[in-house]
């Protein structure tokens, strides 16, 4: 048997209740209104309303406790690359740039400077990956790029000690763009310092002599040209991140 | 007097008025980022019927250079939504309120029967309860939409922590599609919701608000209506299998 859902009352109790519902109706509504209100008027963190920062921030420490080594962008066979790579973005990449003088500056820490030529990075074990490169714009293209695992690069010259630090940075040789993140990130396989696409040099437009290629984040992580390599226990600054997007970018 | 059916207990009322502000700022927010990369429209070849969305569209709602406003506000209340969906299912599965809205053998057969009188071409129809065979195929077809959202929604949030998610949709780029889509969805089930809901009268309404409907009274409590109390009678309206 069902409890009794039915009663007999009188016109005003019908109305009393009608209109008490109605009241937290209007209530609930109002104060919805309110909050959205508040929320616009409170003041910014690195471009992002403060509450909306301090959940991206959250959703950063959940989603990193997810985060594998074992997890991959998923990868494509080389005929699926595209021909065309879509340019997105130049900062950072102007014409004042002499590239025969380029060399990779690595600082292990303050005073103690790696410089390390292309030359010398082709010398590393190479890896190649087809992904589906993903733009923060919401855009996709499956491309192909060549390049030596930062893991691997950072065997080679000894920067275990500076991988233990939480983060790192990036920066294009005029410092005019410059990412941050974090060094799991960095070690996860599939991230290279890549000097080949399409089985050419790195064109001058994605970043020759040496950009990033990091499948598990946005593009906007992937800084093109990089001058300047280094470690921090806290967030080195972050172009994008300045400008009111999520620090953590993660895929 | 007047006769009162018990109808939404007070739990799905909230869950369901939240969902209200929560589905608002979801889509909005969604549409800020969608605008980034907008290139789903109808049509074929180089023939476009409707472009999401047209650029007065977009211009007259004040959509563009918003992305990462759109990304922080869609990844928190995605939260608030997720939880009260749960929340709401759970309360659905808990309090059996589930026999009343998922479909049952009947519910095919008899939407069917529900269309054709709501386009008054059919008299009369089958005995019901809460919700008519044409809502319960609705609201729970609405409950999985919901559910799809979520999953499409993680698959281009975390492609890579969440691969077999993303293949499991067809991939990061059909995902975004499934997930677009899904919204266009949403926001028709909206539209005829809101038609449906004006058409069946305040009633109906206040059901979701104050939690009850006035039935008419039977005929022996006219008799009797300014004496005192009477016992409730069971009413074929609410008579269950059980």
């Amino acid at each position: 048997m069902m409890e009794a859902k039915e009663k007999i009352v009188t016109a005003a109790q019908v109305r009393n209740k009608t209109l008490l519902s109605l009241f937290f109706l209007f209530l609930f509504m109002g104060s919805s209104v309110l909050t959205w209100k508040w929320l616009q008027k409170q003041p910014k963190d690195q471009g992002a309303l403060k509450p909306l920062r301090k959940a991206l921030d959250v959703n950063e420490s959940i989603f990193n406790g997810m985060f594998s080594n074992y997890h991959l962008a998923k990868t494509y066979p080389k005929e699926m690359a595209v021909a065309k790579v879509r340019v997105n973005g130049s900062a950072g990449i102007g014409d004042n740039f002499d590239p025969s003088a380029w060399k990779l500056k690595v600082i292990k820490s303050p005073g103690d400077t790696l410089f390390i030529s292309l030359d010398e990075i082709k010398k590393l074990p190479k890896t190649e990956i087809v992904y589906d490169f993903k733009c923060i714009e919401g855009w996709s293209q499956i491309t192909h790029w060549a390049g030596v695992r930062f893991s691997d690069f950072v065997k080679k010259y000894g920067l275990d000690a500076q991988a233990q630090f939480q983060f790192t940075g990036l920066e294009t040789p005029d410092d005019e763009y410059y990412v941050g993140i974090d060094t799991k990130s960095m070690m996860h396989p599939q991230t290279l310092l890549c000097y080949e696409m399409n089985d050419a040099p790195l064109p001058m437009n994605q970043g020759y002599p040496l950009r990033l290629i990091i499948p598990v984040k946005y593009g906007v992580k992937n800084i093109k040209r990089i001058g300047t390599i280094y470690f921090s226990s806290s967030r080195p600054p972050d172009y994008w991140y300045e400008r009111g997007y999520d620090y953590y970018c993660g895929l | 007097m007047k006769r009162i059916v018990k109808k939404h207990p007070l739990a799905i009322r909230w869950f369901h008025w939240l969902n209200f502000p929560i589905l608002a700022v979801m889509i909005w927010s969604g549409m800020l980022i969608y605008w980034a990369n907008d290139v789903y429209k109808i049509g074929w070849g180089d023939k476009t019927i409707l472009k999401f969305f047209p650029d007065s569209f977009n211009k007259a709602l004040n959509i563009p250079f918003r992305l990462a406003e759109g990304m922080n506000l869609h990844f928190f209340f995605m939260w608030i939504f997720a939880i009260n969906g749960l929340l709401y299912v759970l309360f659905l599965l808990f309090s059996k309120e589930w026999k009343l809205i998922f479909p049952n053998k009947k519910s095919l057969k008899e939407a069917w029967f529900v269309v054709l009188h709501d386009l008054h071409i059919r008299k009369g129809l089958p005995p019901q309860k809460k919700y008519n065979a044409a809502q319960r195929i609705a609201y729970t077809g609405v409950i999985f939409m919901g559910l799809f959202m979520l999953l499409t929604g993680l698959a281009i949030y975390k492609p890579a922590q969440l691969y077999w998610l993303c293949y499991m949709l067809g991939g990061y780029e059909w995902a975004r599609i499934e997930h677009f889509i899904t919204t266009i969805l949403f926001c028709l089930f909206f539209l005829v919701h809101i038609i449906q809901v004006i058409l069946a009268g305040w009633n109906n309404f206040r059901g979701m608000v104050a939690g009850f409907e006035v039935i008419p009274l039977k005929k022996e409590m006219i008799v009797v209506a300014d004496e005192e109390p009477i016992e409730p009678i069971e009413t074929p309206i609410i008579k269950t299998d059980e």
